[in-house]
């Protein structure tokens, strides 16, 4: 809104005797850039217009000026609290674009990765939750099993939040044993530490209070709205991509999808709660299932080769000049990928003239699609539980304005 | 699929006969190409067609063919799902530069509202019948569409990044 156009909705909302409060963009609860200029009448909101683009970075822009193997930095930054998923799937969009088959080790090293991501996505967005509503001892809690999550990846590949893990092809590596190590360490404890978290708030008689029944929608809007993830499933509809259209060998492993009812905070709330116990499971199944071989594909134009065969291999050193420069075969083509990303179905739009970068890439931003419900779901709420449908809907601001 | 594509295909045939262009099945996704008059037409038909219900919008993009003959430079990129029976389609609408409108199917799809308004903000396609067409992601007042062919990454407005040793 400029402010000429600001200015005149203040006169006209004066007149009908409401007030205009602003929040964000910057405010505390709303962890992220969101601004929402509310319309007020003593604490119910009326009316809101959400402004949203403040940390806009034109990555798709940028994408079509740069190399495959370059764009999944950029979708590091997407959903930062699950960045390996945002990876994984750009990878697996370029490797459908080429038409590789990956192995089963490194398929199943990427379910155990996307898994733990999932956990670390959902505990924030829950023990934040909980802090709206006032519980801030939960949200310490489990945010060091999030440290503990963010160190496997660190040894995986050097970095906690965007991560940049992984190939085109599978993984540069096999896992180190310390991340090996840490990530058995984590299967044994996160049980217990998990089920005392649950136990401060699921049947916590305030919290439910607070959330059953805050910024609820009936399922037939949020199909209409474009929901995904979570947020649909707890309106009651059990869509979920990694059952719906199997990748990475999800097809391998048992698994429930929790669905809510009402659509509500609590219910969201529940969904996720019960998706990180699905995605414990699934973790432990992958590792006693974890078959031997190799952690990537053999496609030499596309995946590096091994420095020590760059400095003694002519034929390496030639792959791994064409890689770097971008020079690989790339064909032309147009593929849509997408996978069970922490908020909902993150799709990639690939359009390939067959050039060094993509023509076209557009990413389906589960939070971009679903945040247009907010303002429909706020109204004849009270300010407090704005912040709580916020929070609840998990908003990442990467992932809103791409 | 290829039958899926077919039988689609024969039905939008029957309804709309020389408004469907092209039909076609690309790795795993029906795509059709559709005069853009009938966009809103056709989704309607396919939102309760009998074998498939397209309730579900998974994306709307805009693409610039700067290449393409005249009447084909900007494309709008509809994805369907029908996750009942989980087949998914695309929809393809052309326009040109000159006549750069395209009907909205915000009446249809609410999800369709903020991915309109940010294609009109990259591509400036004007989505009619849009209840509130206006920029999303960028300034309200900036003067081009970036994500057409012919703008660079670099904003070549600027005069601050004059750096000749280290420019991008």
């Amino acid at each position: 809104m400029t402010s000429s156009e600001l200015e005149k909705r203040r006169a006209e909302v004066e007149k009908q005797g409401y007030s205009i409060l602003n929040l964000g963009p910057t405010h505390p609860a709303t962890h992220g850039i969101f601004q929402n200029i509310l319309t007020m009448d003593g604490d119910i909101i009326m009316d809101a217009v959400p402004t949203v683009g403040y940390i806009h970075r034109a990555f798709e822009k940028i994408a079509e000026r740069r190399n495959y193997y370059q764009i999944t930095t950029l979708t590091d930054r997407l959903n930062y609290c699950s960045a390996p998923i945002n990876n994984i799937g750009w990878q697996m969009t370029v490797e459908k674009l080429l038409g590789i088959e990956i192995p089963k080790r490194a398929q199943y090293m990427r379910v155990i990765i996307m898994e733990l991501a999932r956990i670390a996505d959902h505990l924030v967005c829950n023990s934040v939750i909980g802090v709206d509503t006032g519980a801030l001892s939960g949200f310490l809690y489990v945010f060091q099993q999030r440290e503990k999550i963010y160190e496997i990846y660190e040894d995986i590949c050097g970095a906690r939040l965007t991560t940049n893990m992984g190939r085109v092809g599978g993984f540069n590596t096999e896992f180190p044993a310390s991340a090996w190590q840490k990530i058995h360490t984590f299967v044994e404890t996160f049980p217990q530490i998990f089920d005392e978290f649950d136990s401060l708030l699921s049947r916590n008689r305030i919290f439910m209070d607070r959330t059953i029944g805050a910024g609820p929608i009936s399922a037939e809007k949020a199909l209409n709205y474009g929901f995904t993830g979570p947020n649909l499933r707890a309106a009651g509809v059990d869509y979920d991509v990694r059952v719906a259209t199997p990748y990475s060998s999800y097809e391998d492993f048992e698994f429930e999808i929790p669905v809510g009812q009402n659509g509500d905070t609590y219910d969201r709330f529940m969904v996720r709660q019960e998706e990180i116990r699905q995605s414990f499971s699934i973790i432990k199944q992958a590792i006693a299932k974890l078959p031997d071989g190799p952690v990537h594909a053999d496609v030499p134009e596309v995946f590096l080769p091994p420095k020590e065969e760059v400095y003694h291999n002519m034929e390496a050193l030639i792959y791994q000049f064409k890689i770097i420069m971008g020079e690989s075969n790339i064909p032309a083509g147009e593929v849509y990928h997408s996978v069970e990303g922490g908020n909902g179905e993150l799709g990639f739009y690939l359009i390939s003239d067959g050039g060094r970068a993509p023509f076209r890439l557009s990413f389906r931003r589960p939070c971009f699609i679903y945040y247009q419900a907010y303002t429909e779901m706020i109204k004849g709420a009270m300010l407090s539980d704005a912040v709580l449908t916020l929070s609840s809907l998990n908003v990442i601001a990467g992932e809103l304005d791409a | 699929m290829e039958n899926v594509t077919e039988r689609i295909g024969k039905a939008l045939q029957n309804k709309f006969s020389d408004a469907i262009i092209k039909q076609e099945l690309i790795v795993d996704f029906p795509t059709f190409t559709v005069k853009k008059e009938e966009i809103l037409n056709v989704l309607t038909f396919l939102y309760d067609y009998e074998d498939y219900k397209f309730q579900f919008m998974t994306s709307l993009c805009g693409v610039h063919f700067p290449d393409n003959a005249k009447e084909e430079e900007f494309c709008v990129v509809y994805q369907l799902h029908d996750m009942v029976q989980n087949q998914r389609i695309r929809i393809k609408v052309y326009t040109s530069e000159s006549d750069i409108k395209v009907p909205s199917v915000t009446s249809l799809f609410k999800t369709a509202n903020w991915l309109e308004r940010e294609t009109y903000d990259f591509y400036g396609i004007q989505f009619t019948g849009h209840p509130n067409l206006t920029k999303i992601l960028n300034m309200e007042d900036q003067p081009y569409f970036p994500m057409r062919k012919q703008y660079q990454v670099e904003d070549e407005t600027r005069e601050d990044k004059n750096d000749a040793m280290f420019g991008r």
